[in-house]
């Protein structure tokens, strides 16, 4: 049997014995309008059984154009891309929860249920008993771990969540009769956050974090007036260190009247450990498809959920889902189908006078609440706490393992990500996009590049809890193997990915000139 | 990546430290981005214009500039009035790359105070002034 790590005999691709991806056969693939051929069909159109009756010449326009094809062209053609695509379910991708981490098959088959699946937004109450009781649970769930009074699953995804989260301290402040004009921003935020707070009317006052990319109180007291309505701070932060003078910060901020926002987007490091209602965060954000392992594939679905303090609660969206207890004379003891004596009714509320209002139609993106729920469930409180704990010791393992081959910026224990960047590598010619290009040659999906940009050439990866140590060795091995080829022969990356279907692709060309139609 | 010594930086023009360069004729004064920033950005694919008429303050952020690694803010050297953008950049950004100081510059502004402007100016850097700040 020939060993798995041996050169097959003269290949181009020889492949080093780090390299988890072997050359293999790989399809060509024209585009669906190339493979159309006039009259064929995939599918057959049932006898018309009514009699023809005329239409309107004014409602006839041209028929749309579409590709003509049999279903074993389409069944290829979607096969043969979906080969070329590389995905958390064909190997590591060290993006981490920063993008989307695994997401258990679990959530799927209970998302697909047909109870849940086939439910119409639009049916009453009665008949939507159980996917209201599953927001109003998901909400209680998601209050518990950030250590918050209320939840909202209203926002459609992490910006959405952001622009809630700020128009409840800008209905604050109207509430409390003295709008504000600014929002305190550090360097070492979501971009997003400016953007969000912009929408609200607010100017973005951006600080800088200290050397040890931490946020100073000193900082923060500098510019924190009666004319700032918060801050917006991501915490662990950027750089995928802990903010770990939060609570003081806030106390500054409170004691001017204004709010703490939290960016809730990297809680895969805390979960179970730290709750943010405790740091004195008055309203967070979670990403359902970050965190809470949910699919957002192609750019979405996600859910961006927000949970709040409860003196931000009467600015929430509207509806909310109310619980009615079981003592309630609504319902009968008697009711056959109540088989739960301790049966409760879940009604919407939409009667809030400070509410924002309506920010998604329907029940938000319930298909992917669903997938949360599902998580929550399977995982448990101490599976949850495992999540973070599994997460950092993952990332200060690879931060350990590598910072003798990659340059540290912040030489300190990481939470849930850790950021090298390419000085030592730069001596040589080779840069972050280079290194990003050749780890694919190795079967690992690139890390995230150039990213935070307070750090030059910053490479940050973030491995997640899910992936084995097994797995995490071989990337690392690969890694330094990098590192090695980018002292001994830089060519290779400068040309490199080799093994994809595509080699490097002409993006200055792509951006400057795009073609946009087939 | 250029080694400082390898920039180029022209003796008559002055630099801000967010790296943006004015080269002064009268009352008006041309502004773009220098060699430094856009051998930094690397390969430019669209610059975000300001409209003509606008008006600016020394600092306020006048347009972006988008790379392949990146979208930066460009904050103006002087205040005063737009009295042209560089049209040619929409179709060809890349002279921002190629031509930084000719045929790449983003803007012309009008100052409408000369003495505000004559102090703007001072506060700017020279070549052996700017060069000393990127040495670090």
């Amino acid at each position: 049997m020939e060993d798995q790590n041996s050169c097959r005999g003269g290949f181009k691709n020889c492949l080093n014995a780090q390299q988890t991806a072997a050359s293999g056969l790989i399809f060509k693939e024209r585009f669906l309008w190339e493979k159309s051929r006039e009259g064929r069909c995939a599918i057959s159109i049932p006898t018309q059984d009514v009699e023809e009756s005329p239409l309107d010449a004014s409602f006839i326009g041209d028929a749309p154009e579409l590709p003509q094809l049999s279903e074993l062209d389409v069944v290829r053609h979607y096969t043969r891309l979906s080969q070329w695509n590389f995905g958390v379910d064909s190997g590591m991708y060290p993006l981490g929860s920063c993008t989307m981490k695994y997401n258990p098959k679990t959530n799927e088959v209970q998302a697909a249920a047909p109870g849940f699946a086939t439910a119409h937004p639009l049916l009453d109450e009665d008949l939507s008993q159980g996917a209201l009781e599953m927001i109003y649970n998901l909400e209680q769930y998601l209050a518990e771990i950030t250590g918050m009074d209320a939840v909202t699953l209203q926002p459609a995804a992490g910006a959405h969540g952001e622009l809630a989260g700020m128009l409840a301290i800008h209905a604050y402040h109207a509430k409390k009769g003295h709008q504000r004009k600014k929002i305190i921003i550090p360097d070492t935020a979501h971009g997003t956050n400016p953007a969000s707070a912009t929408l609200c009317g607010y100017e973005s006052i951006n600080i800088h974090s200290g050397e040890d990319g931490i946020l100073t109180p000193e900082s923060v007291a500098a510019v924190m007036d009666e004319e700032t309505a918060g801050i917006m701070i991501t915490n662990p932060n950027t750089l995928g260190l802990f903010e770990e003078n939060i609570k003081e910060i806030a106390k500054i901020v409170h004691a001017k009247g204004g709010l703490v926002y939290g960016d809730g987007a990297n809680m895969n490091a805390i979960m179970g450990i730290v709750k943010p209602g405790e740091l004195g965060i008055d309203v967070i954000h979670l990403n359902l498809h970050k965190t809470f392992s949910t699919p957002h594939g192609g750019g979405g679905p996600g859910s961006g959920p927000i949970a709040v303090v409860k003196a931000l609660e009467p600015f929430l969206p509207v509806p909310r889902v109310k619980k009615i207890s079981s003592a309630s004379e609504q319902l009968s003891s008697k009711d056959e189908c109540n088989l739960n004596t301790t049966a409760s009714k879940y009604t919407l509320v939409y009667d809030k006078p400070d509410s924002m209002g309506r920010l998604l139609t329907f029940h938000g993106h319930f298909g992917i609440m669903l997938r949360a729920y599902s998580y929550i469930l399977s995982m448990g409180a101490e599976g949850l706490t495992n999540v973070s704990k599994l997460a950092v010791l993952n990332a200060n393992y690879i931060k350990e393992s590598l910072k003798d081959y990659f340059h540290l910026p912040y030489n300190r224990p990481c939470m849930h990500e850790c950021v090298f960047t390419d000085k030592f590598q730069s001596e040589n010619g080779v840069t972050t996009l280079d290194m990003a290009k050749r780890i694919m040659d190795y079967g690992f999906h690139p890390p995230t590049v150039y990213f935070p940009l307070v750090v030059h050439g910053a490479i940050m990866i973030e491995p997640t809890e899910t992936e084995s140590k097994e797995t995490i060795d071989q990337f690392i091995d690969a890694l330094k193997s990098v590192a090695q080829e980018a002292k001994e022969n830089p060519a290779i990356l400068k040309a490199a990915p080799h093994l994809p279907k595509l080699s490097r692709l002409d993006e200055v060309s792509a951006a400057r000139k795009p073609v946009l139609r087939g | 990546m250029k080694e400082i010594t390898e920039l180029n930086l022209p003796e008559n023009l002055k630099y801000s430290d967010s790296h943006e360069w004015a080269g002064v004729e009268g009352d008006v004064v041309t502004i773009g981005i220098d060699d430094y920033a856009q051998d930094q950005l690397g390969e430019v694919v669209f610059v975000e214009v300001p409209e003509v008429g606008a008006t600016f303050s020394k600092g306020d952020q006048f347009g972006t500039v988008e790379s392949v690694k990146a979208v930066s803010e460009i904050y103006t050297p002087v205040s005063g009035e737009v009295v042209a953008v560089n049209e040619s950049l929409a179709d060809a950004p890349e002279l921002v790359n190629n031509s930084p100081y000719e045929n790449g510059w983003i803007m012309k502004v009008k100052a409408n105070d000369l003495s505000a402007l004559a102090s703007e100016l001072k506060n700017l850097k020279d070549k052996a002034a700017y060069l000393e700040m990127l040495k670090g």
